[in-house]
C-alpha cells in the first residue's frame, strides 16, 4: 500500500525532491515558501539520502551554487518566491546558455516590488517568456494541488535531465501553504559519482585521460558560432513544444464555454464549472499543466467548439496573451483577474463568464 | 669539461631547467604581452601537474581578462557569471567534497560585484581555493576604476585620478577575509620577477595542498600589472607596481595555519 500523508504544498515538494534523489538544495528564506528549506533541514537529508542542503547568503548565491552543482552533473535545485526569483534571473540565464538541468520552485506572491506575501500568479511572463537576458525558455510546470507539488519534483528532474533544461515549478502562495493528502512513492536512489560520469559525459567531474576536458560556458565571441548555439537552443525548445505539452481537460467534451486557468485559479474554476453545470451552463475548464510548452494546439481545437474562453488568473492578464495567440481570433477570449493577493471566488468567476459571454449573447438576441 | 651542451644533451632530463607544463594547452594566450595572468595560470597548472591532480580538479573561470582561462588550462572548468565564482565553487565542492575546486578571479570580479559571494564563501569556510589576481583595474572592459584602484590613480572612469572623497577608498579585501574564522591560509604574492615567481609558487602549493585538510578556505592574492590598462610598457608597469601597489598591498603571508 502507498504511504499517505497530510502535508503542506511546500513540504510536499521538499519531500518530493528528497525521494527523487536530489543531491543538493541551495536557498534563501522568503515567505511564502520558507517551509521548503525548513523541512529539508529538519529532515536531516544528509543522513537520510546524502542530500546536501545549504542556506546561502542570497538568492544570487543560491542560483550560482545550483549552477556549479548542475554543471557537475548533480540533481540540484533552489526555491524562492517572486522577489528572490527576480534576483536569480542572471543565474537562470547562464544555465540556459550552458544548457544545465536544474529544478526551480517559485511560490509566487504578489508584486511588483516587495508587494505582498499573499498568493499571486503575476510572475507568469517572467517564468514563461524567458525572465533573464537572451533568447531562452524553461519548462514551466504549474501544480494545482499538494499532490502535484510532490509529483512535479520527480517529473521536474526527469524533464530537466532529459532535455538538459531548467524546469520551474510555478506555484503560488495558496498551493504552497494549503494542506492536502499526498501519496508518496519509493525513494529514488541518488546517482553515484560513477553513474554521473556515464550518464552525463558533458559534466565537469575532473578530466581523466580517456576524454577531452569538459568546459561549461555560455561564452562564444564568434558570431557565427554564437548563432549556431542559439539556433540549436531554439531547436530544443521547439522539440519540447512538440513532445512535452501537458494539460487537463475538465468537462470539455460538450463545453460551449471554457475557462482557461492554471494553479490555484484552476481550482477555483473547477468549482465554478460545477456551479455552472448545476445551472445548466455547458462550461468546461482547460487546465494547462505545462505553461511552457503551452497547450496551444488543444486550445486551437477547443476554439472550434466553444463560443468563448475566459482566462482566469491572479494577475492583470498575462496568460490570456497565450490563449489569444493560440486561438488566433477564432473565438472571443476574455480575461478576469484579481490582484494584490486576492483569490477570486468560484461564483465570482462564473458570474464573469456569464456576463462576458452568455448575457451579452442574450442581449444581442433580444435586439 | 665542455662549456656548451649539445642539443641532445640539453634534452636529457637531468639537464632540464624548465619546460612547459603539460597542463597548459597549446592555445596561444590571449593576454597582452607582459601581463601577469599568463604566469599565474602556468604556476597553478604546474602545481596541479606536480601533485598529479588533473583528474581530481574542477576550476571556475570568472568574467574578466581571464574569462577564457578554460582555453588555456587542460582541466575541467566552468565559466561563472561576473563575481559569482565563489558561489559556483561552493556548489561544486559541497557535492564533490573530495575534488580539488578552485576559482581564479580578478579584482573587479572578486572585490566589487562579487564581494558578497567572496566574503560569505570565506566566512562559511568553504574548502575551496581562491586565486585572486589584483591589478587595480578592470582590464577586460578597457581600464576602468576597480575597487582596488589606488588613490589618485588615473583610469578610464577616474580620468583625473581616483578621488577618495567621491569614489571611495581602495578595498583591502584580502586583509578583510583574513580576519574571518573561515579562512585557513591567506597570502599575497606577485609574479613579476623570478624570485617572486618562486615565492608565489610556494604559496600556490600550500593553498592547493591545504584544501585536502578541510580546514577552510585558502586564498592567494597575486598583485599583478595591467600594462595595457595602466597605459605603460610591461617594464614600466612592473616598476610602477613595486613603487605604488606593493606599499599599499604589501607582499607576504597574511594568515598562516598555527
Ligand atoms: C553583470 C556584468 N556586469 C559587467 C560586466 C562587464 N565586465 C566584464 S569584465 C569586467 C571587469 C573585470 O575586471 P577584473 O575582475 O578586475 O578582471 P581583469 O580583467 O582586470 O583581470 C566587467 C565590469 C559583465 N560581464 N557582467
Ligand atoms: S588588459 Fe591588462 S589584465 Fe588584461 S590581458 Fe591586458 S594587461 Fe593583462
Ligand atoms: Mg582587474
Amino acid at each position: 500500500m502507498k504511504e499517505i500523508r497530510l502535508m503542506k504544498g511546500n513540504e510536499a515538494i521538499a519531500e518530493g525532491v528528497i525521494r527523487a534523489g536530489c543531491d543538493g538544495y541551495f536557498g534563501y528564506p522568503i515567505t511564502p515558501q520558507s517551509e521548503v528549506l525548513e523541512y529539508l533541514m529538519a529532515n536531516k537529508t544528509k543522513e537520510r539520502t546524502g542530500m546536501i542542503v545549504l542556506q546561502a547568503e542570497s538568492e544570487i548565491a543560491s542560483i550560482h551554487m545550483v549552477y556549479g552543482g548542475a554543471a557537475s552533473g548533480k540533481r540540484v535545485m533552489t526555491s524562492s518566491s517572486s522577489p528572490g526569483i527576480s534576483l536569480m534571473q542572471e543565474g537562470i540565464s547562464f544555465m540556459a546558455g550552458t544548457e544545465l538541468p536544474c529544478l526551480l520552485l517559485n511560490v509566487v506572491r504578489g508584486g511588483p516590488g516587495l508587494g505582498t506575501i499573499q498568493p499571486s500568479q503575476s510572475d507568469y511572463f517572467q517564468a514563461v517568456k524567458g525572465g533573464g537576458h537572451g533568447d531562452y525558455k524553461m519548462i514551466v510546470l504549474a501544480p494545482a494541488s499538494v499532490q502535484e507539488m510532490y509529483d512535479f519534483a520527480k517529473l521536474g528532474f526527469e524533464l530537466a535531465f532529459k532535455h538538459r533544461i531548467q524546469v520551474m515549478v510555478l506555484s503560488d502562495g495558496a498551493i504552497g501553504q494549503m494542506m492536502e493528502k499526498v501519496e508518496l512513492d519509493e525513494q529514488v536512489p541518488r546517482w553515484t559519482d560513477e553513474e554521473i560520469v556515464k550518464l552525463h559525459p558533458w559534466s565537469t567531474t575532473g578530466k581523466t585521460p580517456d576524454r577531452e576536458r569538459n568546459i561549461i560556458t555560455s561564452l562564444d565571441l564568434n558570431p557565427v558560432k554564437q548563432e549556431i548555439i542559439n539556433r540549436n537552443l531554439q531547436k530544443k525548445f521547439k522539440h519540447i513544444e512538440e513532445t512535452e505539452v501537458r494539460f487537463e481537460r475538465i468537462m470539455c467534451d460538450d463545453a460551449e464555454y471554457l475557462f482557461v486557468a492554471y494553479g490555484s485559479s484552476a481550482r477555483i474554476c473547477q468549482k465554478a464549472v460545477s456551479l455552472g453545470r448545476a445551472k445548466g451552463i455547458k462550461v468546461g475548464l482547460l487546465r494547462p499543466i505545462t505553461l511552457f510548452p503551452y497547450p496551444s494546439k488543444e486550445l486551437e481545437k477547443l476554439a472550434k467548439q466553444v463560443k468563448g474562453m475566459l482566462s482566469v488568473e491572479m494577475s492583470a492578464g498575462q496568460m490570456v496573451e497565450d490563449v489569444r495567440l493560440s486561438v488566433n481570433g477564432a473565438v472571443p477570449v476574455e480575461h478576469y483577474g484579481r490582484l494584490g493577493g486576492i483569490i477570486p471566488a468560484p461564483d465570482e468567476v462564473l458570474n464573469v463568464l456569464e456576463e462576458k459571454f452568455i448575457k451579452e449573447n442574450l442581449l444581442c438576441k433580444t435586439h | 669539461m665542455q662549456d656548451t651542451l649539445t642539443d641532445a644533451q640539453i634534452c636529457q632530463p637531468e639537464n632540464m631547467v624548465y619546460c612547459r607544463t603539460a597542463l597548459m594547452t597549446q592555445a596561444p594566450l590571449s593576454y597582452c604581452p607582459g601581463c601577469g595572468h599568463g604566469t599565474a595560470h602556468r604556476l597553478i597548472m604546474e602545481v596541479i601537474e606536480e601533485m598529479k591532480m588533473q583528474a581530481n580538479t574542477i576550476g571556475v573561470a570568472p568574467v574578466g581578462c581571464s574569462v577564457l582561462a578554460y582555453d588555456f588550462l587542460d582541466i575541467d572548468m566552468q565559466q561563472a557569471a561576473h563575481g559569482r565564482a565563489p558561489a559556483v565553487a561552493t556548489g561544486i565542492k559541497r557535492l564533490y567534497p573530495d575534488k580539488f575546486v578552485f576559482t581564479y578571479q580578478g579584482d573587479g570580479d572578486l572585490a566589487a560585484i562579487g564581494t558578497g559571494e567572496t566574503i560569505h564563501a570565506c566566512n562559511r569556510g568553504e574548502n575551496i581555493t581562491i586565486f585572486f589576481v589584483n591589478n587595480g583595474i578592470y582590464g577586460m572592459t578597457g581600464g576602468q576604476m576597480a575597487p582596488t584602484t589606488l588613490p589618485g590613480m588615473k583610469t578610464a572612469t577616474s580620468p583625473f585620478g581616483r578621488d577618495t572623497e567621491t569614489m571611495g577608498h581602495p578595498l583591502k579585501i584580502t586583509e578583510l577575509i583574513a580576519n574571518l574564522p573561515g579562512t585557513y591560509f591567506v597570502s599575497r604574492q606577485s609574479v613579476h620577477t623570478p624570485a617572486n615567481v618562486r615565492k608565489a609558487k610556494k604559496a600556490i602549493e600550500k593553498a592547493i595542498q591545504y584544501q585536502k585538510l578541510n580546514k577552510g578556505l585558502n586564498f592567494v592574492e597575486i598583485v599583478s600589472n595591467c600594462n595595457s590598462g595602466w597605459k605603460m610598457t610591461p617594464l614600466e608597469s612592473n616598476k610602477w607596481m613595486e613603487e605604488n601597489m606593493f606599499p599599499f598591498y604589501p607582499l607576504g603571508d597574511i594568515k598562516v595555519p598555527k
